[in-house]
């Protein structure tokens, strides 16, 4: 059931964060839908061969998030949220974003000139559009 | 209040060029304790004084409840231990020593066993003396395994393994925490394992506990700063940092008690943070040893 998750040694993130990103890929791609029942956290470590307390804090994380939520003795659900799927891309532009930060901080580039590409980018997709 | 596998307060063992010192530990019970440190940093006499195989000059064990050494005969009845100085029989096949071990211990699940010989690819007429390193490994934890005791407490399971061999056992010991009732305390050189499925992580060096608490507030706790430092600015003296190492304008500062409010004062002090990183067990483990032998001057 969990096949497609992967925890790779070779991200540099902690193992957490991999966790978190797979349930809300899952989540965004319609694999798990709203008020759908999710794996108890022991059966998730189980199935990932990670520890317990791992688990544990990614579906804490996800919770205070609002993408999951977590009945005392009842498990884990998707949140009941028609927004959701709107906020996990909001997520992920947010990463992209922070992505983009890292590169031009590589590049010596100051915040003014970052901006200056996005915009110089979003006139050469507009641009492409028009065509 | 949780119920403990293991406790270990105020002990301490002394030998003529060694001293364990002050030894407290406290494993859960439904979690895996990772044990990290050096070679001779005292993990090994750990183990053996909660095992009840050495004894500890002062200090309190307790194990399941037991006492030791003085309950061990009562507490090793749940306790499956394996370490790799534990000598099977040569001339004897897989099959005479699960036959022994059953006779032993009543409880032991033969259709588990079966599995897990199907898991480990071993066979049960292969005698012990045919057996290749990772088989004979394999082979000892089959016979702890399928025992299922409450708490399993191995010395070093994957040294010396293969890793398709290393991922056969690191899979068995997180399917056993399907069961809450049951604790594993383990003790590595490869921060890999330990971070990967231990929840608790107790750093050992030179017979002493540097740190000892759950993993996720433990990585959580560490970060590398990389800072452009410059001309003219001099980088403050902060709480929480224990090594900065500057070349030129760029600076590494590593924190083992990290908060934002960390690169603000760098930035407040004219550097400029370029990024905060995490870092992995075995990043932390080497920056964490060299500060703990710094302090103590050695």
């Amino acid at each position: 059931m969990h096949d497609s998750f992967v925890i790779s040694q070779s991200d540099k993130r902690p193992i957490y964060l991999q966790i978190m990103e797979q349930i809300k890929r899952r989540i965004s791609v319609g694999d798990w839908s709203e008020g759908q029942p999710i794996p108890s956290i022991r059966q998730l470590a189980v199935d990932l061969q990670v520890s317990v307390i791992t688990v544990k804090r990614a579906y804490l994380e996800l919770e205070r998030e609002g993408v999951i939520v977590t009945q005392q003795g009842k498990g884990s659900r998707v949140a009941p949220n028609p927004g959701l799927g709107m906020r996990l891309q909001e997520q992920e532009l947010r990463k992209h974003l922070e992505q983009a930060i890292r590169l031009s901080a590589l590049l010596g580039l100051q915040p003014e000139e970052l901006e200056g590409r996005l915009r110089e980018a979003c006139d050469d997709a507009a641009a492409k559009e028009r065509e | 209040m949780m119920d403990l596998a293991i406790k270990l307060n105020g002990v301490k063992k002394k030998y003529r060029f060694f001293t364990l010192d002050n030894i407290q530990l406290r494993v859960p019970q439904g979690q895996i304790m990772g044990l990290i440190g050096p070679n001779g940093a005292g993990k090994s006499t750990t183990i053996r004084i909660l095992m009840g195989l050495v004894h500890q000059d002062q200090g309190e064990v307790q194990v399941l409840g037991h006492r030791m050494p003085a309950e061990q005969v009562a507490a090793k009845w749940d306790i499956g231990f394996a370490s790799d100085d534990m000598r099977l029989y040569d001339s004897m096949t897989l099959e005479w020593h699960m036959r022994f071990i059953r006779f032993v211990y009543p409880q032991w699940d033969s259709a588990y066993a079966q599995l897990l010989l199907k898991r480990f690819g071993l066979r049960e007429e292969q005698k012990i003396k045919g057996l290749s390193h990772g088989q004979r490994v394999k082979a000892t934890l089959l016979l702890v395994l399928a025992r299922r005791p409450r708490l399993l407490v191995l010395d070093e399971p994957t040294t010396g393994l293969d890793p398709v061999a290393r991922h056969e056992i690191l899979r068995e010991l997180t399917a056993v925490m399907s069961d809450e009732g049951r604790s594993i305390l383990f003790s590595s050189h490869n921060t890999q394992d330990i971070e990967q499925i231990s929840d608790q992580i107790t750093f050992i060096d030179r017979g002493r506990i540097i740190d000892s608490m759950d993993k996720e507030t433990y990585l959580d706790r560490w970060r590398r700063l990389r800072l452009e430092v410059p001309a003219g600015v001099e980088l403050p003296a902060l709480p929480g940092i224990i090594n900065i190492r500057q070349n030129g304008r760029l600076a590494i500062a590593t924190a083992n008690v990290f908060v934002p409010d960390l690169a603000n004062a760098y930035e407040n002090s004219g550097a400029r943070v370029q990024s905060i990183e995490n870092m992995t067990l075995e990043e932390i483990f080497v920056a964490n040893v060299e500060h703990s032998r710094e302090e103590v001057g050695v």
